[in-house]
């Protein structure tokens, strides 16, 4: 059977992780790397690593520092920020990205998922859709860390991407990023019925509790969790015990 | 561990550096990534890594000479072979992923065709992404001390289909069943669908079985 993956979600700023809430407020959570050598002792599913400054600054993503990081990961690692070209997906995976996450280009220049999966296979194409609800009370997608509204339906989206040749979709809900008040378990269950790829839930988990409800009741293939593991003692791997006990496909 | 030259091929499309780190933590003492076929005509063993599309692999292949040393350190039937991902697949017959229609020619180490997975419930998506169990033909060298049914990480959305199911080593169930993993009868010559590189303690294990063929 195929396991449900925990996936830790670093976010890289500047000079170290930090995580927020609601894509603002960011507090420091220690560096990259150490980050990663932990988690490699501890021996968790796969990483996400996303520079969530490398596009708001219009910058490249730093392959030297991705080189070192994924020198040292010996699990998978999704390496997103700041991916514009090609030769940007290229180079992550040359240096040792195993999926490469598209989010702002996406939305920009959507032959580039196209081109991406051509050349590389859709299977290390991931786009990361953040979504929040505009004024009039429907969900939209954001570009820009979250910053700048698009007007597009997450479902619809979704499809698009999936069409485009995306292989996985890494799907945040903005207001429950970092909140810990449980993922968004109506927009998990709508994108992941609507697209045959795998979907990533992301936004909002406090506890393993949340992780059990979004399995129960969406069709996600993996969770992602930041602020849990940073903030309080829970792990992946106490993660995947409480799940296994409840009956879900976990790896032990 | 065997000593010697281990090769890792690189053909200008993939993730070289964890299979080298994974090959050193593993025990290999002279790892060297190369794309060079001088350098893969001397190898004490081959490994041949792989994301990417069959199609732009086999281009690539070809450009740099690099397929026809591959053919020829394998057919010596002496030095130890091992395709990860899409290079288990490259070794097949022929390929189908990256061209309009027809097939596309592989690099015919062992005979069969890469076709694209195909879902039996709307549960299982493509690509096939994660850990899964596989299950490994009893005896097995690559194998060897990796308790039954473990699970590897894999990426991918095609498979290799063999002519000959005796080539098959491990097999997993997603899609109604694949098979995982190879190894040519009575040679060295081996391929895994997963990554081991990627795959931790079960992986690594897997390395070092290859290291010491």
């Amino acid at each position: 059977m195929l396991k449900t993956r925990i996936i830790p979600t670093l976010l890289f700023k500047g000079f170290g992780l930090v995580k927020g809430k609601g894509f603002d407020s960011w507090r420091r959570v220690g560096t990259a790397l150490q980050s990663i050598r932990v988690y490699n002792l501890r021996e968790v599913d796969e990483l996400i690593f996303l520079d969530i400054a490398a596009t708001p600054e219009k910058k490249t993503p730093d392959f030297r520092q991705i080189d070192e990081l994924a020198d040292n990961c010996f699990m998978p690692m999704t390496v997103g920020g700041g991916v514009t070209t090609i030769d940007d997906i290229r180079d992550l995976l040359a240096v040792g990205a195993d999926k490469v996450a598209i989010n702002t280009s996406a939305l920009e220049i959507p032959e580039l998922v196209r081109d991406g999966a051509r050349e590389f296979g859709s299977q290390c194409i991931v786009v990361s859709i953040d979504v929040r609800k505009a004024a009039n009370g429907k969900r939209e997608v954001t570009s820009h860390c979250g910053k700048c509204a698009t007007g597009r339906d997450p479902v619809e989206w979704a499809r698009e991407v999936e069409a485009l040749g995306a292989g996985e979709i890494l799907l945040t809900s903005v207001e429950r990023d970092g909140t810990m008040i449980g993922y968004d378990v109506d927009l998990l269950r709508d994108v992941s019925a609507a697209v045959n790829v795998p979907v990533i839930a992301s936004g909002g988990c406090g506890n393993y509790g949340h992780m059990a409800e979004v399995l129960s009741s969406t069709r996600v293939s993996a969770l992602a969790a930041a602020s849990i593991f940073h903030f309080t003692a829970q792990t992946p791997r106490e993660a995947k015990c409480y799940l296994a006990e409840r009956g879900f496909q976990v790896r032990l | 561990m065997t000593p010697g030259l281990t090769v890792v091929v690189d053909y200008g499309l993939c993730n070289l550096d964890s299979m080298v780190r994974a090959l050193e933590e593993c025990g290999a003492t002279e790892v060297e990534c190369s794309r060079d076929p001088q350098v893969v005509r001397r190898a004490a063993r081959v490994v041949l890594p792989g994301v990417g599309s069959f199609a732009v692999a086999m281009r690539n292949l070809k450009e740099t000479g690099l397929l026809d040393a591959i053919r020829e350190v394998s057919a010596t039937g002496v030095v130890p072979f091992l395709g990860a991902c899409l290079g288990m697949q490259l070794m097949a017959t022929v390929g189908t992923e990256g061209v309009a229609y027809g097939t596309i020619e592989g690099l015919g180490l062992v005979e069969g065709e890469v076709i694209r997975l195909a879902p039996q419930s709307n549960d299982e998506r493509i690509p096939h992404i994660g850990w899964n169990d596989v299950q490994a033909r009893p005896g097995s060298t690559l194998f060897n001390d990796i308790p039954g049914a473990g699970d590897f990480y894999f990426v991918h959305s095609y498979h290799l289909r063999l002519a000959n199911m005796s080539d098959e080593t491990g097999r997993s169930s997603y899609c109604g069943g694949f098979t995982a993993a190879i190894q040519l009868q009575g040679r060295p010559i081996f391929g895994v669908q997963f990554h081991p590189e990627k795959s931790q303690k079960n992986g690594f294990r897997l390395l070092k079985n290859f290291l010491s063929v």
